[in-house]
C-alpha cells in the first residue's frame, strides 16, 4: 500500500502491482451478460446465484462483477440483497466486489453494502464534469477505487484519439480536482467488436491496444481494465472460435498494458493451445492485417460449427466420492447445491433417517468444529456450514416422523430455548446445538444473538420452553449469563439452564452462575453433549428432580475444589463475614409450622424407593461412563450397561419380595431461632432452650453485594420473634443387609456382594430424595396444599434443603451427635461410630430448612477467629476444634 | 504543540481500560441516575458512558489517573454513545449531551496536566465505538441476507457523535473496537461529512480488533484487508485494540508495520482472559511483552485496552520514552 500500486480487499487483500499478472474479473454474476444469473435473480433463487457467483471464484476470479442492471428487475434492490448475501458467503466475499451499475443509485447501495474495498464500475463525463466530480468524491469517501469509462459529454470514444483525449482529461480532473489516488484510477478505453464485416470497426482491436499503452505510458498510476467478450460478438454461437479470439486479444492487450478485465474463464482457451491456422487468421482479424481478414475467419468458423463447440464441462472430482464423504465435503464448503441429492442417497443407504444425521452429518459437523477450533476455518464459513446441515435434517425431518409413525415412538415436543447474550454477535456453537437438538427431535426457539436478559426470558415464560440453554464467546458474555440466572431466580423460573461457548467452563458455571440460581445450571462442553443433557433434564419430574440435585451437587463439588485452591489473603474476618451475612427480610417470609413435628418414624417399601434411583451414579460405581438410560446407547459400555442394570432390577426384586433388605427412616422438628454467634437454638414445647446446633460461616472475601453464608442465616433470628422451624432426619437403606451380603461373601459372589451395596446406596439416596418430597408436602407441609395436586407445581415448589453435616454447608461431623441423639437414630438401627460415621454404611442423615431462598453451598475454608470462636462455642479446646475441621483450615495449625 | 508533530517525535502514550476503573467503584443503580434519570423506566446500572453526566467525579478522577501514570493521550468515556448502542437503555435522546460532557470534562483535565507541564502536552481523543449492531453480519442464521442496522443508520450515528466531542473539546477522534469494516467506512464517511460541514479536519485514529485464532476481525477480514479497505481516509493513526493480549497482536502489527502509510497504534488487553473472564496479566508481564514491539519500532502511539490500570500503562509510558517512534515514511522498496 505504501508503494504505487491498485490494493483492493474483500475478505482479503488484492494487490495489483506491475509485477502481478492479469487481474480476472468474474463476469457471470451479470443480468446483462448471462441470461442464466438474469433468471435467478428475477425468480428471486439467490441460492443458485450464489452458486454461479461460488463457481467463478472457484474458476480463479479475482474480483467479482455484479451487475443488475435489467428493467424487469428492481436494480437497487437486486443489487443490495445479492451483495448482503455474498457478504455471507466467505468463500466468495474473499474477494473484492465490482459493483457495476449504468445507474449511480445502484452504485451507491451497492458502495453500502462492502466491507472491502471494491471497484465502482463505472462513471465517466459523459453527463459533464460536475456530476462527474461529485460521483467522484462520493466513491472516494465510500473507500473504493473506480472504472472510468472512455465516454464524454460526445459519447463513447471510438477512435484512438478520442480514447486518449478522454482519459487524459478524467485523469487530470480526477487527480488535481478531486484529489483521487491515481492508483486508484482505472480506465476502460472500450473493447469493441471486431469482425462483423463493417469497415469503420476494423481498427476496434489496434486502437484499444494503442490507446492503453498511450494511458500507461502517460497517466502514471492509472490502470486499464475492459469486457474482453464483446471482441467476439459477431461470433456469437461459435464457442470455440470465441475462446480463441479472446484468448488472443488478451494476450496482445495484456502485452500493451491492459491490467485487468472481464473476462469469463469458461470462455477462454489457452493462448498456447490455439491451433496455428485458426490463431493466424483470428489475428489477422484483430491486428486488421488483410482485407480478407474477417471473411477468412467466418469459413473457418462454419467449418468448426459441424464438430460442435467444444464445450469442457467441468466435471467437479468430489462428486464422484462416496455419499458419506461427499455430505462432508458439502458441509465443510457450505454447499447446498447437492444435498437433496446426497440426502436421499444416504438415506437409502443408511438404515434409518436418524442415523443419517448421526453418522455422516455428525461426522462432517465434527470436523467442521475441529477446524473453526484450530483457526483453519473461520466464523462465516462455520454458519455456512450450520445452514447447510440445517438444509439436510430438513429433508430428513418427513422420513423421521414417517419412522416415528411406524415405530410408535411418542414424544412430546420438548422445547428449547436458545439464545446469544446480550452483546454477543457470537452464535455457531448455539446455532450447531440448535441444529443437533432438533436433529434430536427437540423443538428449537431460537432467539438469534444480542438478546437482552428480559427478552430471553419473556420469551421462555410465552413458550413454557422445558430448557434454556445461552451461549456467548467473549468474556463479558459471562457476566451476562450471570445476570440471566440472576433475574431467573428472581422470576422463581425452575426450568434448567444451560451454559456453552468458547469462554465459557465447568468451572465458571459452577462458581458465578450455579449459585444464583435455584435449578440446574448445566455447562454443555459441545453441541454432542448437549442432547443425552437435555434428554435426562426433560425426562419424569422425579428423575428431573434428581438430575438436578445432582447437578447441583457437581457445581457445589467444583465450588468447593475451587475454594480449596483460593489463597489465605482472600479471607476476612469472622466479624466482618458475620457483617455480611445472608440478609432476609422475615417480615415476608411465611414460616409454616409443621403439622407432625414430634419425632415420626418412616418405614416406605422398597417398591416405592426404587423409582427414585438415580442409576448414573450407580454406573459410575461400576466404571461405567455415562447418563441412565443414555448409557445403553453407549457403543463401548451400552451392552455391559444393559446386562448390569438387569441384574439390579433382579437384586431389587429379591430385595423387595423377600422382604430381605428394609428401609427405615426418622424425621423431627423444632421450633428454632438463631443467634448472633451461627447457632440455632432449638426449642421444647414449652418454649425453653433444648439444643443449640453450632454452624460454620463462610469467610472467602466475596465479590460484590455476594454474602458471607452461613445455615443458621436461614432460620429467623430469635430476636425477630418470628416463629420459625428447623428439621432433622436421618434415613437407612441397609437393614437386613448384612445377612445377605454374608451369603455372599460366603459363596466368593463379589458381583452380587458389590451389586447389594450399591444399590442399598442408592436406595437410602432414593429414601432421602423421596422423605424431602414427603417433609415438604405432608410431614412439614410447606409446600402449599394446591400445588400438592399438581405435578407440575411440586416440581417447582422444591423449596428447601437437607444438608448434612460433614458436608460442605456444614463440615462439622460432630454436630451429627447431636441429631442421632435427638432423633435415637440406634432405634430406627442406624448407630454412629466415634468418628461419627454412620452403620449401616447406606445411610443418610441431616437437617431440614424451609427458607424460600436456602440452598447449598459450601462454607470453604476458615480462618483462626472463627475457629477460636467455634471452639468457646462447642467448648472444645482450639486443638480438637482444629483436628474435627482439619478439612476447612486456612492456616496450618500448629 | 499539536499531537500531529509530537507524534513525529516520540512514541505517545494512550490511557488504558475505562470499564475496569469503574468496577473499582462499585457503583450502584442509583450513581447510574443520580441527578438525571431517577424516573428513568430501564435499568441503567452497567451504562459506564452516562457517569459523565451522574458521576462525573469518577470519570474525572479516572482521566486523571491516567495522566498521572503517564499517559498523553486520554479517551473520552463514549464507548457506547451512539443513538445505537443506547437505545437499549431508551438513551438515544441524550447521547449528544453525554458526548459533549464526556469530552467537556476529559477537557479539563487534560488542559489542567499540559498546565501544569507544558512540555508534556496532554490531547482528547473522542472514543467513538463499534456500536451493537454489524453492518455486514446477519443476525439471523437463516436469513443471511438480513441485515439489523444500514451503513446510513450508522453514518448518522457516528457522525452526531463525532460532532458533539468535537463540540466538547477532543482533539481527535478514536474509532475503535472495529469488529466489522463497514460499521468503520461509516463512521469514517460521518467524520467526513462532518469535517466537509464544519470546514475543519481533526486527527483521526482508527483501530481494529482480531477476534479469533484465525487472524480476522469478527467480520472475517484479514489485517491487510482491513488496512486497505479503511485506507481512503487521511487517517493520523491505524492500529488494533481489544480482543487479544499484546503477545496475540504481535503479528498483526507487524503487518500494519509493513503497510499502513499511516502512524500505528496499539492498546492490547491485559493479556488473554482467565476462566471467569477476567485479565490478570500484571503491569511487568505486560510491560515485557510490549517492550519487544517497541524494540523493533512497530509502533507510535501505545495504551491499553481491556484490564489494563494506571499501574499497566505507567509501565508503559516508562518503556515509551525509551524507544524511538516507528518511521512510517521508510518504504520497503
Amino acid at each position: 500500500m505504501k508503494n504505487r500500486k491498485l490494493a483492493l480487499s474483500g475478505l482479503e487483500p488484492l494487490i495489483v502491482s506491475k509485477e502481478s499478472n492479469f487481474v480476472n474479473v468474474g463476469e457471470r454474476t451479470n443480468v446483462t451478460g448471462s441470461r442464466k444469473f438474469l433468471r435467478l435473480v428475477r425468480e428471486g433463487n439467490y441460492d443458485e446465484a450464489l452458486s454461479i457467483a461460488r463457481d467463478q471464484v472457484e474458476g480463479g476470479a479475482q474480483i467479482l462483477d455484479v451487475n443488475m442492471d435489467e428493467g424487469m428487475i428492481d436494480g437497487k434492490e437486486a443489487m443490495v440483497t445479492f451483495l448482503n448475501l455474498i457478504a455471507a458467503e466467505p468463500d466468495i466475499c474473499r474477494i473484492p466486489i465490482m459493483i457495476d451499475s449504468s445507474k449511480w443509485e445502484i452504485i451507491e447501495a451497492g458502495l453500502k453494502c462492502v466491507q472491502g474495498k471494491g471497484v465502482v464500475n463505472s462513471i465517466s463525463l459523459k453527463e459533464g464534469e460536475e456530476v462527474f466530480i461529485e460521483r467522484a468524491k462520493t466513491i472516494r469517501n465510500y473507500g473504493a477505487a473506480v472504472i472510468v469509462m472512455a465516454f464524454d459529454e460526445e459519447g463513447q470514444a471510438d477512435s484512438y484519439q478520442r480514447r486518449i483525449d478522454i482519459c487524459k482529461r478524467s485523469y487530470d480532473v480526477l487527480v488535481e480536482k478531486v484529489g483521487f489516488p491515481c492508483n486508484d484510477i482505472i480506465f476502460d478505453p472500450n473493447i469493441f467488436p471486431v469482425g462483423t464485416g463493417m469497415e469503420e470497426h476494423r481498427r476496434n482491436a489496434i486502437d484499444f491496444f494503442e490507446a492503453t499503452k498511450w494511458i500507461k505510458e502517460n497517466l502514471p498510476g492509472a490502470l486499464v481494465s475492459g469486457g474482453v467478450s464483446n471482441v467476439s460478438f459477431s461470433f456469437r454461437g461459435n464457442d470455440r472460435v470465441r475462446e480463441a479470439i479472446h484468448a488472443s486479444f488478451l494476450y496482445h492487450a495484456i502485452n500493451h498494458g491492459m491490467d485487468m478485465g472481464i473476462v469469463n474463464p469458461a470462455m477462454l482457451e489457452v493462448y498456447d493451445e490455439i491451433p496455428a491456422e485458426l490463431l493466424e487468421r483470428v489475428e489477422d482479424v484483430l491486428l486488421d492485417r488483410r482485407d480478407d481478414a474477417t471473411e477468412r475467419l467466418l469459413e473457418y468458423a462454419e467449418s468448426l460449427i459441424d464438430t460442435g463447440g467444444k464445450k469442457v464441462k467441468q466435471e467437479e472430482d468430489w462428486r464422484s466420492d462416496p455419499v458419506e464423504k461427499r455430505l462432508s465435503h458439502s458441509l465443510i464448503k457450505g454447499i447446498t447445491d447437492y444435498i437433496d441429492i446426497d440426502i436421499e442417497e444416504a438415506r437409502q443407504k443408511i438404515e434409518s433417517p436418524l442415523q443419517v444425521i448421526e453418522g455422516p452429518l455428525m461426522d462432517g459437523m465434527n470436523i467442521v468444529g475441529d477446524l473453526f477450533g484450530s483457526g483453519k476455518m473461520f466464523l462465516p464459513q462455520v454458519v455456512k456450514s450450520a445452514r447447510v446441515m440445517k438444509k439436510a435434517v430438513a429433508y430428513l425431518i418427513p422420513y423421521i416422523e414417517e419412522e416415528k409413525r411406524r415405530t410408535k415412538v411418542v414424544s412430546k415436543a420438548t422445547r428449547v430455548l436458545m439464545a446469544t447474550v446480550k452483546g454477543d454477535v457470537h452464535d455457531i456453537g448455539k446455532n450447531i446445538v440448535g441444529v443437533v437438538l432438533s436433529c434430536n427431535n427437540f423443538e428449537v426457539i431460537d432467539m438469534g444473538v444480542m438478546v437482552p436478559t428480559e427478552k430471553i426470558l419473556d420469551a421462555a415464560e410465552e413458550h413454557k420452553v422445558d430448557v434454556i440453554g445461552l451461549s456467548g464467546l467473549i468474556t463479558p458474555s459471562l457476566d451476562e449469563m450471570v445476570t440471566v440466572a440472576k433475574e431467573m431466580d428472581k422470576r422463581g423460573m425452575t426450568v434448567p439452564l444451560l451454559i456453552g461457548g468458547a469462554t465459557t467452563s465447568r468451572i465458571h458455571t459452577a462458581v458465578k452462575i450455579d449459585p444464583e440460581y435455584s435449578g440446574a445450571v448445566i455447562h454443555v462442553l459441545d453441541a454432542s453433549r448437549s442432547v443425552p443433557v437435555v434428554s435426562e433434564l426433560v425426562s419424569s419430574p422425579e428423575k428431573q428432580a434428581i438430575a438436578k440435585s445432582r447437578y447441583k451437587e457437581e457445581c457445589l463439588q467444583l465450588r468447593n475444589d475451587h475454594q480449596k485452591r483460593v489463597k489465605a489473603k482472600d479471607y476476612i474476618s469472622l466479624e466482618a463475614a458475620r457483617e455480611n451475612k445472608f440478609k432476609t427480610n422475615w417480615e415476608s417470609v411465611k414460616t409454616v409450622k409443621p403439622r407432625f413435628i414430634e419425632r415420626r418414624i418412616e418405614e416406605p417399601s422398597v417398591e416405592v424407593l426404587r423409582k427414585y434411583i438415580d442409576w448414573t451414579p450407580f454406573f459410575s460405581t461400576w466404571m461405567l461412563k455415562g447418563k441412565f438410560p443414555d448409557i445403553f446407547e453407549n457403543k463401548v459400555v451400552g451392552v455391559q450397561a444393559r446386562q448390569l442394570y438387569d441384574d439390579a432390577q433382579k437384586m431389587l426384586d429379591l430385595f423387595s419380595d423377600e422382604g430381605i433388605v428394609k428401609a427405615k427412616g426418622v424425621t423431627r422438628f423444632f421450633k428454632a431461632g438463631s443467634t448472633n454467634r451461627d447457632e440455632v437454638v432449638l426449642f421444647d414445647e414449652e418454649g425453653k432452650e433444648f439444643e443449640r446446633l453450632q454452624f460454620i460461616r463462610q469467610q472467602g472475601r466475596k465479590a460484590e453485594k455476594l454474602p458471607n453464608i452461613c445455615l443458621s442465616d436461614f432460620i429467623a433470628p430469635i430476636e425477630s420473634n418470628k416463629e420459625d422451624y428447623i428439621g432433622m432426619f436421618a434415613v437407612t437403606a441397609g437393614l437386613g443387609l448384612d445377612g445377605l451380603l454374608e451369603k455372599y461373601e460366603k459363596d466368593h459372589d463379589d458381583y452380587n456382594s458389590i451389586m447389594a451395596k450399591a444399590l442399598a446406596d442408592r436406595l437410602a439416596e432414593a429414601f432421602a430424595e423421596y422423605l424431602h418430597e414427603k417433609v415438604r408436602r405432608e410431614i412439614w407441609g410447606y409446600a402449599n396444599e394446591e400445588a400438592l395436586d399438581n405435578k407440575q407445581l411440586i416440581k417447582e415448589e422444591y423449596v428447601g434443603i437437607r444438608p448434612a453435616p460433614g458436608y460442605p454447608a456444614c463440615p462439622d461431623h460432630t454436630e451429627k451427635g447431636k441429631i442421632f441423639d435427638i432423633l435415637k437414630g440406634e432405634e430406627i438401627g442406624i448407630v454412629l461410630t466415634e468418628s461419627y460415621a454412620m452403620y449401616p454404611q447406606a445411610s443418610v442423615s441431616g437437617y431440614y430448612f424451609s427458607h424460600p431462598n436456602s440452598k447449598y453451598f459450601t462454607t470453604g475454608k476458615i480462618s483462626k477467629d472463627q475457629i477460636e470462636d467455634y471452639a468457646e462455642r462447642k467448648n472444645y479446646s482450639i486443638e480438637k476444634t482444629e483436628k474435627w475441621l482439619a478439612p476447612v483450615l486456612a492456616y496450618e495449625p500448629k | 504543540m499539536r499531537v500531529n508533530d509530537l507524534i513525529k517525535e516520540r512514541i505517545l502514550v494512550l490511557d488504558g481500560a475505562m470499564g475496569t476503573m469503574i468496577q473499582r467503584y462499585k457503583l450502584e443503580e442509583e450513581d447510574f441516575r443520580k441527578g438525571h434519570f431517577e424516573n428513568h423506566d430501564k435499568p441503567l446500572k452497567g451504562n459506564n458512558d452516562i457517569l459523565v453526566l451522574t458521576r462525573p467525579d469518577v470519570i474525572k478522577e479516572i482521566h486523571e489517573e491516567y495522566l498521572k501514570a503517564g499517559a498523553d493521550i486520554i479517551e473520552t468515556n463514549t464507548f457506547s454513545s451512539t443513538t445505537i448502542a443506547q437505545k437499549d437503555y431508551g438513551l438515544e435522546g441524550y447521547v449528544d449531551k453525554i458526548n459533549f460532557e464526556a469530552a467537556r470534562i476529559a477537557k479539563e483535565v487534560a488542559d489542567k496536566y499540559t498546565k501544569a507541564n507544558p512540555e508534556k502536552p496532554r490531547f482528547v481523543a473522542g472514543s467513538i465505538g463499534p456500536t451493537n449492531m454489524a453492518a455486514s453480519i446477519s443476525p439471523d442464521v437463516n436469513n443471511p441476507g438480513y441485515r439489523s442496522v444500514t451503513f446510513d443508520d450508522l453514518k448518522t450515528a457516528y457522525k452526531d457523535q463525532a460532532k458533539s466531542l468535537i463540540e466538547g473539546g477532543a482533539d481527535l477522534l478514536l474509532v475503535e473496537t472495529v469488529f466489522d469494516t463497514l460499521n468503520a467506512k461509516a463512521a469514517l464517511f460521518g467524520i467526513r461529512e462532518l469535517f466537509d460541514e464544519i470546514g475543519c479536519e481533526y486527527p483521526v485514529m482508527i483501530s481494529g480488533t482480531i477476534t479469533d485464532a484465525s487472524g480476522r476481525t469478527l467480520s472475517g477480514q484479514t489485517t491487510e484487508a482491513f488496512l486497505i479497505s479503511i485506507g481512503h481516509f487521511p487517517l493520523l493513526s491505524v492500529g488494533l485494540n481489544c480482543a487479544l493480549g499484546a503477545k496475540q497482536l504481535h503479528p498483526y502489527l507487524k503487518i500494519l508495520d509493513k503497510d499502513a502509510p499511516f502512524y500505528t497504534s496499539a492498546h492490547p488487553n491485559a493479556g488473554l482472559p482467565n476462566e471467569f473472564g477476567e485479565y490478570d496479566q500484571t503491569p511487568d508481564q505486560m510491560g515485557k511483552e510490549i517492550e519487544g514491539f517497541l524494540q523493533e519500532g512497530l509502533l507510535n502511539i501505545i495504551g491499553g485496552c481491556c484490564g489494563t490500570t494506571p499501574d499497566h500503562i505507567k509501565v508503559i509510558s516508562e518503556l515509551a520514552s525509551k524507544y524511538k517512534p516507528r518511521n512510517k515514511d521508510v518504504d520497503e522498496e
